[in-house]
Parts: C-alpha cells; structure tokens; sequence
C-alpha cells in the first residue's frame, strides 16, 4: 500500500500532476512555465505524454531538449531564456504560466501580493511579480496545494492577477488575451466560465467528495449536476512519474498522500 | 591615448550619493547584486533613499537600517528563501512611507522609457490589476490606431523609471568601465545604467579590456563604458547573492541572514554587531569566519 514505486493505484499528488499535465495538452508548441514543484512535474509528464511539442526550461535561463527529473541540471539546451526574453515572451503569447495562488476570488482573480490592507499588510507576500503582465498577455492558470477557505475567497485583497470578468471591465487591451484557464488544487479542477466570469467545479479528484470541496472554499462554487471524478493516470503515467521524474517522491511533500478512508 | 580610468574605492563611490536620491539596484532578488555598495551605503548617513530594485537582500538590509522612504519593486525575495524577512517587518510595520509595487514586466518597461529618455512607454501589464489601483499616478492611454476589431486600445503607460544612480555588480570589467557577466543571466544592468544620471559598476575582477573577450563571447560584454562613472573592484562583492561563475549563493548564510531578520530584535542586533558593524575588509573576514564555523 504504502510502496509508491509498485502500487497500481494514483496517489493524490500523481492525480494532480495527471491533471495539471491534461490543463497543457492542448496548448501547442508554447512555452510552458510551471511556478512551483507539481506544475513542473505536470508540464514535464505532459511533455512526455500527451504534447512533446511543449518548450520548456530550467527555470532559470535555459530552454531544455530533453525532459530531466524535477530539478535535474544535465540537458540538452535548445535556447536561451534569460528573464528579458521571458518578459518578451509573455507579450508575444505563446506561453502557458501556471502560477501559485495565496488567494483566488470567486471571479479566478489571484493574490500573492499582500493580506490585509496594501498600506499596511497584515503579511506581505512576494509583491505582484509577474502576475499583472501574464493574465493580460498569455494562458494563465494556477495551483493550489492546500484547498481550504483561506485561499478561495469571495474576494482576494489585493488583485494580482486579473480575471476574466475585470479584464472585461478594463476594456479589450486587458481582456482581449486574457485566458484564465485552470485552475488544479488537491481536491479538484476549475475553470472561470460559470455563469457572469465565475469559478466553476470540473471535477473532483478520485476519493473527495463534491461537499468537501464546497466546505473548503470561500465562495460559492458553480458546481454542475454531475460532476465528473477527475481522470486517474494511466499505468505509463505512473511508471514515468515514479521511475523518471520524480523518483524521490518529492510530490509527496507537496501534496501528502491520503489516507483512503479518511476522506470517505 | 587612452580612454580614462574610472576606478574608485567603495567609499568614493558612496561619496557621490545624497540623501532623498533615487538609486536603482541592478541583479535580480537574490541573484548577482551590488552588496559591497549597498553595505557601504547601510554604513553611510544617507537618508531619505528611494530605492528602484527587482527585490532581494538590498531591498531588505536598506529596509532595516531605515534607509528607504519610497521603494519601487515589483518583488521582493531570496528565491529559496520565498519571502524576504527585513522587508516583510519594514511593510507590516509601515516603516517605509511611500510604496510602489509594479508588474515585473512594468517595471523594465519603466527602466526601457528611462534609457531612450521616452516620459512613458505603453504595455499591458497593469490593466485590470491592483497595480493601477494602489498607484493612481499611473495612467493609461489610448492606441490612436485601431485594432482589427476597431476598438481603440487603452493600456498603460508605464512612467520611466528614471534614476539619478544606478549600481550593479559584474564579474569583470576594465579600468574604463566596460564590463561582462559570465553568468546564466545578464538580469537588466544594462538598463540600470542607461536609465540613470550616474553609473557605478563594481566588479569581481579588475582586467585588461582585451582580457574581457579572452575565453568569453563578445556578446557577454552587456555594459559599455560610455554609460559608466566610476568602477570599483569589490571581490566576493555580491556575497551572500549568486554570481556565477565565481561563485553560487551562500545558501547557509542566507539562512543566518532569514533566521536573524525574522527573529526578535537582540538576535538582528547580534548579527548587525557581527557582520555589519565594520568595513567590507571586516565584513568580509567576518562571512570566512562564519563558513569555517559552518564547516565543521
């Protein structure tokens, strides 16, 4: 049960990285940027899966020929992506970021700027980084390790990354490439197409239920009648997570394995 | 006849600042900063700094010893460390007065308009976002084309990010201030240096501008000695931040650095008295100490 490199069935970390690799199977040849260690683990499986025609990098300056384990260095480089081309990048389109969320509003606006008051912070965060820039210029989506109602709220406190509904609000300069499109936690899959630019439920992951999505988000969820259970990882899904990528189980740091009663 | 030699002391280059100054920081958060200029400056009596930096460590040191009266960064981090204790307590406390935080992207657009002495330059980054609401300075404008559905685009007007110094650190530059970076990433020194009144480049290394494309591609010279005051060698200069390839982040100090900034006050206090209390040559020695220690 507890021997990851031989069990059949998907933990819930590989769940997510099956679902984050599906949010870029249909993006083309497009520069991936996965923020954080299971979006790099989702884009590489989705590179070594479902789209091989994916670009992506080291995080640092350098475009990867190959696909190597999470945090690997030796590659072939196939380009040179210093942090001025990436900017560059982002207005040119053709990128796909996944970024981290320290809040996401019931309209897929993100926060990793500050909580509280801008003026004063009850906690500062990173500052606005890219955030701005990439939900007015690329496909953006987020990852959340940890659902819980302090993340998903009614509204963040200070707006980083712009949804739909405010990119519509600021004109077509804003939202003519605007493009929340997923956004994955440890519970389920959404996108921002409910009804008046909301977040809406796809799927919930295999072993939660619907009502503990709803229990553990701020804001009401647009939630279809029947809502599918996230997809498991096929059988080579799991060989290339386990045996290529991620040998070390670092996923399992991220998202903790569950244990299956419990959330029954 | 030779171009003019422009190397300076630490000090000498601190002697060109004045208080209320807006000083741009080249590098990029924890990666290849200017830090024997900004712990000159922690040393200094300036007062009143605005301070232009993609955040790491400056950001925070210059924070804590109340050097800052307005900061313009768009993030402020250590990279493996993710939030910047010393910034976090200036902004949770309010102790810096004024606060501009941009979009990434926005912020080399601002040091671009500066560079080609432009008051502003359009982009995208910005509309919608909390950014143009907690700077209402910030204004957009109208394309006076029309896009191919006929709409007349309004988006930002980023304002240059126009800079009376700028400081950044190189791996090696010659005496007539010509430099290369021999790392992974030029970051944006290139701009910083455009974008202000004066430039002042410290180095790795001092060598003969034939020495600078020995080994090294010509296209890794990023900085031009017409955009440059004054030169200082500062070895291990950029410490505890990467500058590869001499040397990567002192990850362990880095640790000591969080853990004291993010403590109570006696533990700041003990690491100021340790590190900080004398000149480069003491810090310096102080950070050899500190390894040995960690080493064993």
């Amino acid at each position: 049960m507890t021997d990851s490199t031989s069990s059949t069935t998907a933990s819930r970390a590989e769940v997510c990285a099956a679902a984050i690799a599906d949010a870029f199977k249909d993006d083309g040849e497009i520069f991936a940027s996965p923020m954080g260690m299971l979006p790099m683990l989702g884009v590489r499986l989705a590179k070594l899966t479902s789209n091989p025609d994916l670009v992506i990098s080291d995080g640092e300056s350098l475009f990867l020929g190959g696909v190597p384990p999470l945090f690997a260095k030796a590659d072939v480089v196939e380009g040179w992506i210093p942090f001025r081309r990436v900017f560059d990048v982002v207005a040119y389109g053709k990128r796909h970021v996944m970024m981290g969320a320290t809040q996401v509003d019931r309209h897929g606006n993100q926060n990793i700027s500050a909580i509280g008051d801008f003026a004063q912070p009850k906690r500062q965060l990173l500052g606005s980084r890219g955030a701005p820039g990439n939900t007015v210029n690329n496909r953006t989506s987020y990852w959340v390790p940890k659902h819980s109602t302090r993340v998903f709220v009614e509204e963040v406190d200070i707006v980083s990354g712009v949804g739909p509904a405010r990119a519509k609000a600021a004109g077509p300069g804003a939202s003519k490439y605007n493009d929340i499109h997923r956004v994955v936690s440890n519970l389920g899959v959404f996108d921002v197409k409910g009804a008046g630019d909301t977040v809406r439920l796809l799927s919930v992951h295999p072993g939660v239920r619907v009502e503990e999505v709803v229990e553990n988000t701020g804001f009401a969820l647009e939630i279809p009648a029947d809502v599918p259970v996230t997809r498991e990882p096929t059988e080579s899904e799991l060989m290339i997570i386990r045996n290529v990528l991620d040998p070390k189980s670092l996923r399992d740091r991220e998202v903790p394995p569950v244990d299956a009663g419990a959330s029954k | 006849m030779k171009p003019r030699d422009k190397q300076m002391t630490i000090d000498e280059v601190v002697a060109q600042l004045s208080d209320g100054m807006t000083i741009g920081i080249g590098g990029w958060g924890p990666r290849r900063k200017p830090m024997a200029l900004v712990r000159a400056i922690l040393r200094s009596d300036l007062k009143d700094l605005t301070i232009v930096s993609w955040g790491g460590a400056d950001v925070g040191l210059l924070a804590r010893a109340g050097k800052i009266r307005k900061l313009v960064y768009a993030f402020v981090s250590l990279d493996s460390i993710p939030l910047e204790p010393n910034f976090q307590r200036a902004r949770q406390s309010k102790a810096i007065p004024e606060i501009v935080e941009l979009d990434e992207g926005m912020f080399q657009t601002g040091l671009y308009a500066a560079a080609q002495r432009l008051p502003f330059l359009p982009m995208r980054a910005g509309l919608g976002s909390d950014v143009l609401v907690n700077n209402p300075w910030i204004k957009t404008v109208a394309s006076p084309y029309a896009d191919e559905n006929g709409d007349f685009e309004e988006l930002t007007a980023v304002p240059a990010l126009r800079l009376d110094v700028a400081l950044v650190h190189m791996n090696r530059a010659d005496v007539h201030g010509n430099a290369t970076y021999l790392g992974p990433d030029p970051y944006f020194d290139d701009l910083f240096v455009q974008a202000a009144d004066k430039a002042f480049v410290s180095c790795e290394q001092i060598i003969d501008t034939a020495g600078l494309t020995v080994d090294t591609p010509v296209q890794r010279l990023l900085i031009s000695r017409m955009m440059v005051d004054g030169v200082v060698e500062t070895p291990n200069g950029a410490h505890f931040t990467v500058c590869t390839p001499d040397y990567e982040r002192d990850e362990k100090f880095q640790k000591a650095y969080a853990a004291a900034a993010g403590g109570p006050e006696e533990d700041w206090a003990a690491f100021e008295e340790r590190f900080l209390s004398g000149d480069e040559d003491a810090y310096q020695a102080a950070v050899a100490a500190f390894a040995e220690e960690q080493s064993k």
